[in-house]
């Protein structure tokens, strides 16, 4: 199995657990990750939040490159997957906003490629793939397993169910975990409002920690470089400002799944963390 | 042959767009025609008075009225005619206002050129148009109704009280529906059950009803005045006629079952009656959930019952019956909002429950004494949240209708909150709010006067918060966001046609709409008809409702049923198919397209002198046959006619659209380009 990947930004920089991670966890899986050769940023939100134009091409010029290669195209990010998916469904639909779209990027890309999230790709395999290579069962392990915005929004490039999404809490219980039942699953952790409106951000990312302790939970997983990055690195200036006490390491759900089949917590990248680590390792065992 | 126009204006309906003394002048220089004017309302009593002169001062044989769609005046004209001695089907109309003055308000001109040509065609028809006689059918003097919720019960009874026999189905082991498991009801706060209860016992007692509880119909042919049903009755493992009634048998019986006469919210026995009140009281055995009939060691029905009355053995057994008029009375469902709404939880999440469940649980007779309890604890709630729309006026999530009794019931049921909850704070979430009946409003006022917190905006998230419900959602009012922590949410969800009611409706033969409710004859002037003669509709089945309204449409319904009934034969429509016998190929194929299987095949002699040589030949069912044509255009061999638009008819007009004039209009217009 072979697929383009666009890390993108965040996985290159604040978000590298996530890049280590999917490489090892999918180099485990036999799925080859080929990156794709002269990958630019997708906009993310800045880009269509400025103009619709500019958030297609951004995009549209990666899938161009994506369509050159043959392959079809995994994002890990939940963002860059949000993006380069609308991008795909927009300009599959609208035959003039595509041409205009290549008449920006000066390379020409009419739909074919499909593009899936690395949620997707590691739910589809067999799940004895993953299963027969099961060496540390995350038994005592109690998740809360956090989906946020973009990879079941809008309806059009949902990965799962936008209400109740089950996807990654289904790969964590095929390697043994325990996930909560809990009512943030989608709730909204600020995203990049975090550079400019800090206080919204500390307030949203708040209530989704406390939610997650509140269900028992020992931490949260994610697939999104953003929502990691503001509960995880800021959730220290939370217990400052609200007085709270949270002590919740938060993972890439391919970091967990990527311990369960013996990878070794360096190779995921568990030491960059802001919130200590190591109380799950122990609890793993 | 001398035919009349008459061409109305409808006062300015016609009129205002379309040029009617052109059109009445016009025609005066067609064939046939001996006489043409217009009229301001033709089917006024002059104006009927006038054609009715003209027919007689002119000698008229034909007569053509160009005004509005026959459906709403065919018959009007029809008798006017035949009131000038007249075979009434020598009218012809012409719709020169739905299909021309209406929809072309903006192009007068060509309105009128186009009312012309349709008055032309009308003429070249009417000259060939034939007088035909109605036939008649007998009536069986017996109604059926399907269904014994309020709505089937009103309209049995009404029936019943004015002499004429009914039977009423059911297919639940009692009667009552879902107006019996309300506690009370608005605006007057009046017991239900003490107010239905008795019109259930009412039926059963009446000589003119026979009541069949736990069955079904299965199977419907025939027609107006003469339907054939069969009915299902399905196996209560109980002989009702030893069985007393005592009660012995559910009080011993081992096996818990969910209670669907409770919402769920408590338990029944796998040997019951729905609740105490039921009619008929006494017992059926669900075999679904019976030990013993599910090939386990049991028997303790048998072994307590002195009358001897439990019978393991019995079958399900059908019945046919012969009715004149059948009367639709199937009711509803309530929306399941566990399938669509996932930011309530899916129905995961306890204590949230719906309109019905806390109709179960305000209850005096329901599972908790009348005393308000949360599922999940049996605690007392302090804050109550109630959302309405749920699946209402949502098509995104559910159904793009309102569901008309749900703003009335969620002021009702917050009433009853603050009433026996001391302390107790209510919110509403509504969108608007709907009290368009007699003392609603006021009611609605009541309740805010009360203390209820009315919000408008809808809730987009519930969620646990320990073991109370966190209720997320916007005040559109004030524009802010909403957040309360509540111990009960009752959703008002929307009314939805009961299950099966798509597949009774093709079983007795009828249409029904988008939503899959029962489509009436015609939404304002024939609410209580079907499009299929002899069928009649009660109550939710046709649309969403309250209980005055049901009431309303059930005695509506029974005043047909009534009107049918009392008639020893009715007329027949002879605008019907007819076959040719001796054209006829016998393919059948006029069968397969029939929709309402009036094509019968009938055995003649193809050989005058050998009787001995028979052939298969189309035959059609007179009291069956609608007239809608579709036999007459499948016919290869062009032997079957509709009688009033027959193919010669038809040609005729289309010959006179493609006249003369306009083809050398057509040839200068072209020419021009």
């Amino acid at each position: 199995m072979r697929y383009a990947y666009f890390p993108g930004c965040c996985d290159h920089t604040s978000g590298r657990e996530y890049d280590i991670s999917t490489r090892a966890l999918c180099h485990a899986l036999d799925v080859e990750l080929v990156e794709i050769p002269g990958w630019s940023c997708c906009g993310s939100t800045p880009g269509h939040s400025t103009s619709h134009l500019l958030g297609i091409a951004l995009a549209a010029r990666n899938l161009a490159l994506v369509a050159e290669m043959g392959l079809d195209c995994t994002a890990s990010c939940a963002a860059c997957y949000q993006r380069l998916a609308m991008a795909n469904v927009e300009m599959q639909n609208d035959p003039r906003l595509c041409e205009k779209i290549n008449w920006i990027t000066g390379k020409t890309y009419h739909g074919g490629v499909k593009v899936k999230s690395i949620v997707e790709i590691i739910a589809e395999l067999n799940p004895e793939q993953i299963i027969s290579r099961l060496v540390k069962p995350l038994e005592n392990l109690k998740i809360a397993v956090y989906y946020g915005c973009l990879m079941v929004r809008p309806k059009a490039v949902q990965v799962d169910d936008p209400e109740n999404p089950l996807v990654m809490d289904h790969l964590l219980e095929a390697v043994g975990a325990k996930t909560v039942d809990w009512g943030s699953k989608t709730e909204c952790c600020g995203a990049s409002l975090a550079i400019s409106n800090d206080d919204v951000v500390l307030k949203l990312t708040s209530k989704i920690l406390a939610d997650a302790a509140r269900a028992g939970a020992d931490c949260i997983a994610t697939g999104c470089p953003l929502c990691h990055f503001n509960l995880d690195m800021r959730q220290k200036k939370i217990n400052q400002v609200f007085g709270t006490d949270y002590q919740l390491p938060v993972f890439y759900f391919t970091q967990l799944i990527g311990l369960a089949i013996g990878l070794t917590p360096d190779n995921l990248s568990f030491n960059t963390h802001f919130i200590d680590t190591s109380k799950v390792l122990e609890l793993v065992g | 042959m001398r035919i009349g126009v008459f061409v109305c204006w409808c006062g300015s309906n016609i009129g205002g767009v379309v040029d009617v003394p052109r059109v009445a002048a016009r025609a005066a220089h067609l064939p046939y025609v001996a006489h043409s004017v217009d009229y301001k309302y033709t089917c006024s009593e002059p104006g009927q008075n006038m054609i009715v002169d003209a027919i007689q001062k002119h000698n008229l044989d034909r007569v053509v009225v160009a005004s509005c769609s026959p459906r709403l005046h065919e018959t009007t004209f029809r008798k006017t005619i035949a009131r000038a001695g007249l075979n009434p089907y020598l009218l012809e109309m012409v719709n020169i206002r739905e299909q021309c003055s209406w929809v072309h308000s903006k192009e007068p001109d060509q309105a009128t050129a186009k009312a012309i040509d349709l008055v032309r065609m009308a003429v070249a028809k009417a000259a060939r148009l034939e007088p035909l006689s109605e036939g008649s059918i007998t009536v069986t003097k017996k109604a059926m109704v399907i269904g014994g919720g309020i709505a089937g019960i009103q309209a049995a009874l009404d029936i019943a009280d004015a002499g004429h026999k009914v039977i009423l189905v059911e297919r639940e082991p009692t009667i009552g529906g879902k107006m019996v498991m309300l506690d009370k009801t608005f605006p007057t706060l009046d017991c239900s059950a003490c107010i239905s209860t008795p019109k259930m016992v009412a039926v059963a007692q009446h000589p003119n009803i026979e009541l069949l509880t736990y069955a079904e119909v299965t199977e419907v042919s025939g027609y107006i005045g003469n339907f054939s049903v069969t009915v299902k009755q399905k196996a209560r493992y109980v002989d009702h006629s030893r069985c007393t009634g005592c009660g012995t048998c559910w009080e011993k019986c081992p096996q818990k079952v969910s209670s669907e006469f409770n919402q769920h919210i408590g338990i029944r026995k796998a040997i019951y009656i729905p609740f105490p009140q039921a009619v008929p009281n006494k017992p059926c055995i669900d075999a679904a959930n019976c030990r013993r009939l599910n090939g386990k060691k049991c028997g303790v029905c048998a072994k307590v019952c002195a009358a001897g009355a439990i019978n393991y053995e019995q079958q399900d057994e059908y019945r046919q019956v012969k009715v004149g008029a059948i009367v639709m009375a199937t009711g509803y469902d309530l929306f399941d909002w566990t399938q669509a709404y996932g930011e309530y939880g899916y129905g995961k999440i306890p204590n949230i429950i719906t309109g019905l469940q806390f109709e179960r649980l305000v209850n005096a007779s329901g599972p908790t004494g009348g005393k308000i309890t949360r599922p999940s604890d049996g605690k007392e709630p302090q804050n109550v949240v109630f959302i309405k729309c749920v699946g209402s006026r949502d098509e995104a999530k559910g159904k793009a209708y309102c569901s008309r009794a749900c703003c009335m019931y969620t002021a009702k049921h917050a009433h009853q909150v603050l009433e026996k909850i001391p302390g107790s704070r209510v919110f509403v979430f509504y969108m608007d709010v709907r009290a368009p009946g007699k003392a609603y409003e006021e009611f609605y006022q009541r309740t805010v006067n009360e203390g209820a917190r009315y919000i408008r905006g809808r809730v987009s998230k519930i969620s646990r918060k320990g073991d109370k419900l966190l209720v997320k959602g916007a005040d559109t009012l004030l524009g802010c966001q909403v957040e309360i922590e509540a111990d009960l949410v009752v959703l008002a969800t929307a009314m939805v046609p009961s299950r099966g009611s798509r597949e009774i409706a093709r079983t007795v033969g009828f249409t029904v709409d988008q939503d899959g409710f029962f489509q009436e004859a015609h939404p304002k002037l024939r609410p209580v008809e079907t499009n299929t003669a002899g069928i009649f509709l009660a109550g939710v089945c046709q649309g969403p409702k309250d209980i005055p309204d049901t009431v309303a449409q059930a005695s509506a319904a029974a005043v047909k049923v009534c009107a049918l009934l009392y008639k020893q034969e009715i007329a027949t429509n002879p605008m019907i198919a007819e076959v040719n016998e001796s054209k006829c190929q016998g393919c059948l194929l006029c069968r397969d397209v029939c929709p309402f299987q009036a094509i019968e095949t009938k055995t003649i002699p193809n050989n005058a002198h050998d009787q001995a040589k028979t052939q298969t030949v189309a035959h059609v069912n007179s009291g069956l046959c609608q007239g809608c044509g579709c036999c007459t255009s499948s016919c290869r061999s062009g032997a079957i006619n509709l009688k009033g638009f027959s193919n010669e008819q038809i040609v005729s007009a289309i010959k006179a659209c493609l006249c003369e004039d306009n083809f050398a209009e057509l040839v200068r217009k072209v020419r021009k380009r």
